[in-house]
């Protein structure tokens, strides 16, 4: 198992995903001898997930069932642990193909945050690519870098804890893309254009407030960026429902043979197959800026 | 780290490259080829001088049709000192503010001023002008520069450039699939380098290219197509390598159904790919074969019967008519050939999907996604994603009931993306006005194992109807 590649058998020290149903899910790491609490019992590793294929259903102790998943970035990103707030398959697939990523390209991002966007960076720049990822909380990145090794894929990645405002990302005119999601990103734009390519490349801020934007946009252009585009995606869901519509009893057209004969209530009604919206959905995550580096 | 000279030819525009030229928001995919005149948004000009420059140049269009690298725009001098009024109470919009005429502009353009020039004249020659504001006056000199300045940015192709020319030029031809879409798509599937994905798609090939730009080369793609062949313009506009293409099969659905219960034998010297015959009896496919074959020509084995019978003795004649036979020969021959190749491909592809262990299945046709989807999804190996478009909600919806149904498939969700574009500048931030209406639905999912037998009740994913008193409210 690896975040960047398939494999068909759970092996020891995978990530698995188990899926316990309706958008119930949780990550284990895969352990000889290890166990997991389920509310439909425990699921023993060496018994039920070693050497299983990923993706078959698993009995647990208690007789109910779930399913063992391969993970992925986007598995991933619903499972990992919370360092901070997180950013969610829908803005990262609108971010990777803006990007323009693909296997090869190199790509700078800060801060690494709790790694959601990393994963699924390093999944569509791999075999080739490389991420260089600052964060500059000391405990995030060392978690961050543990995770990597983890998963797989420390060798397509270098995480540095420092400020990317001062120090920058720590390589310069290597950079396909880069990816700010910082408080101040107008401070790293300069940084963003030294770490990229002489010849061009593409950047990306991500911020929640208008005001940043503004700041952001300004720096952009001040420093020659071009195709400045701003934007924000929302996903919705729409949730499948059969719903009975009871039809209305509007009488008999026929006069009644006995005035006191009240009319025999009917009780029809109609399935309809549709989709409702949930009650709430996720109205704002942030504002995507994006910008081209023009060639020198 | 430094890049040099030798890293650029990469980035560098080369003559036969496929490009895509842009100018606002209008994008058009060509290839560059010498001396041939191109037309984009009603010029024309050759792009002969683009070759040998970087990758995202910007030219500009001079007289005579050639294409001219444009200096690197300096810092835009801010109109400050400049006159400019407080607001509109005066200005009276009567359509006689501007003195120059349509007429005086053509003799500009004629006397070969450049856009930039034709836009300080206008602004000179309008009355008012100096009494709009700051705001109104940098609209009018956007709106004119979009207008009169003739630029050209060469790009190089890509995902994000290549979907959204289609969406804003042939949305028809890609069924309405907006670009955001596109990225969930993509995103959802795990298109990822090293794995075997399967594509389905009418896109004109867009769908095909956005996903083997995201396995770079690496692994295998599979393209299912209906009818005679598969369609892939779009998929050439990207400009791949061509080891790409050694990664890329084609399978013709109308074997799908051989294929899964075992009868396509693709052995058979005379199968033909694109016969709709098939109808996964082995016996069947080998007698339609022949038929094939033959259509106009004859090939050399039947040559005897069909050659005519000589009763002249003229040389002349007969070296002619020898001549027509080394020929339908030849031609003969070279039909064997495609023929084998063709069948070669077949067995490549059938190969590939034998083992029911794709990585993915990305679904995006005008054909109804249900049939499409649970005819397919038998290649997928368990565990893997799943995603299907359709610019309709309610096909998604019986797809999503049929899977439930039959179950292997969990996390089944059905989605839409909801865009929107700002206007980011100085006290003048908001969205833009227009908005697009919508941009498809996607049904997406992950398989599972199918071999145990469903027990009991399903764990449905799908709450139990409420009691219709009760407000709706979802479970967790």
């Amino acid at each position: 198992m690896s975040f960047v590649e398939y494999s068909e058998f759970i092996q020891e020290g995978d990530i698995a995903i188990i899926f316990l149903g309706h958008d119930s899910m949780m990550p284990v790491k895969v352990q000889q001898g290890a166990q997991t609490q389920t509310r439909y019992g425990v699921i023993r590793h060496s018994k039920d997930l070693i050497g299983q294929r990923f993706g078959t259903k698993v009995t647990c102790s208690k007789g109910g069932w779930v399913y063992v998943l391969h993970p992925t970035p986007e598995l991933w990103t619903l499972n990992l642990p919370h360092r901070t707030q997180i950013l969610y398959t829908t803005d990262i697939a609108n971010i990777t193909m803006m990007l323009e990523l693909k296997p090869g390209s190199v790509v700078c991002e800060s801060g690494t945050g709790s790694g959601s966007l990393s994963h699924a960076i390093l999944r569509t720049i791999a075999p080739t690519g490389h991420l260089h990822t600052v964060e500059f909380h000391q405990q995030r990145a060392e978690k961050a870098a543990e995770e990597f090794r983890e998963h797989r894929v420390g060798h397509l990645v270098t995480v540095r804890n420092q400020d990317v405002c001062k120090e920058g990302f720590g390589v310069t005119g290597v950079a396909d893309a880069v990816f700010l999601d910082i408080p101040s990103p107008w401070e790293a734009v300069k940084h963003a254009k030294n770490a990229m390519k002489r010849q061009g490349g593409r950047v990306c801020s991500f911020s929640p407030c208008i005001e940043q934007v503004q700041k952001t946009v300004e720096a952009l252009a001040d420093e020659g960026f071009q195709e400045i585009s701003t934007l924000e995606v929302l996903l919705r869901v729409h949730d499948v429902r059969t719903i009975t519509l009871p039809l209305p009893d509007f009488g008999s057209d026929q006069p009644l043979e006995t005035p006191t004969d009240t009319p025999v209530p009917s009780n029809a009604s109609v399935l309809c197959k549709t989709t409702t919206p949930p009650r709430d959905m996720a109205g704002h995550t942030g504002y995507l800026t994006f910008a081209t580096k023009p060639s020198v | 780290m430094a890049d040099n000279g030798d890293n650029d030819s990469q980035h560098r525009v080369n003559e036969g490259d496929y490009v895509v030229l842009k100018r606002g928001d209008i994008y058009k995919a060509v290839q560059i080829q010498k001396k041939k005149k191109t037309v984009f948004e009603k010029q024309w000009f050759f792009l002969d001088n683009a070759v040998g420059e970087l990758y995202g140049t910007t030219f500009e269009v001079v007289t005579g049709g050639t294409l001219q690298p444009r200096k690197p725009k300096l810092v835009e001098s801010s109109a400050d000192a400049k006159e400019a009024g407080t607001d509109n109470r005066n200005i009276l919009d009567d359509g006689k503010s501007q003195k120059l005429t349509r007429d005086d502009i053509e003799t500009l353009k004629e006397q070969g001023l450049k856009g930039q020039e034709i836009v300080q004249q206008l602004i000179e020659n309008s009355t008012t002008f100096r009494d709009k504001t700051e705001f109104a006056q940098e609209k009018y000199i956007k709106k004119k520069k979009k207008k009169y300045e003739n630029s050209v940015m060469v790009l190089r192709p890509s995902c994000r450039v290549m979907a959204m020319m289609y969406h804003g030029r042939e949305p028809g031809k890609i069924c309405h699939l907006r670009y955001d879409t596109l990225a969930q798509m993509l995103t959802l599937g795990n298109i990822h380098a090293g794995s075997k994905v399967l594509v389905f798609e009418t896109c004109a090939g867009l769908v095909l290219g956005a996903v083997m730009e995201r396995m770079g080369g690496y692994g295998s793609v599979v393209q299912m197509y209906p009818g005679g062949g598969p369609v892939r313009a779009g998929m050439e506009s990207f400009g791949f390598p061509s080891h790409f293409h050694d990664t890329l099969h084609e399978f013709p659905i109308c074997h799908v159904n051989a294929l899964l219960a075992g009868a396509l034998d693709t052995e058979a010297k005379d199968i033909d790919a694109d016969s709709g015959q098939a109808n996964g009896d082995k016996s069947n496919l080998t007698q339609t074969g022949p038929e094939k074959a033959e259509s106009k020509e004859c090939s050399p084995d039947t040559k005897d019967q069909c050659m005519e019978t000589s009763t002249s003795t003229d040389p002349a004649a007969d070296k002619e008519r020898e001549e027509r036979e080394k020929l339908r020969e030849i031609r003969g021959q070279e039909r064997k050939v495609k023929m084998e190749e063709k069948r070669k491909k077949l067995a490549a592809a059938a190969a590939v999907l034998e083992g029911r262990n794709a990585d993915g299945l990305v679904i995006a046709s005008r054909f109804h996604p249900c049939p499409v989807l649970l005819g397919l999804i038998k290649f997928l190996a368990p565990s893997r994603p799943f995603v299907v478009y359709s610019q309709y909600k309610e096909p998604l919806i019986e797809c999503y009931t049929k899977l439930k149904e039959q179950g292997g498939a969990v996390s089944l969700r059905l989605t839409d993306s909801w865009i929107r574009h700002y206007q980011v500048l100085p006290n003048r931030t908001h969205p833009m006005l227009l908005m697009s209406g919508g941009g498809g639905y996607l049904l997406s999912g992950t398989t599972v194992a199918t071999d145990t037998p469903k027990m009991g009740s399903t764990r449905g994913e799908e709450p139990a109807a409420k009691r219709l008193k009760l407000t709706e409210t979802t479970e967790g």
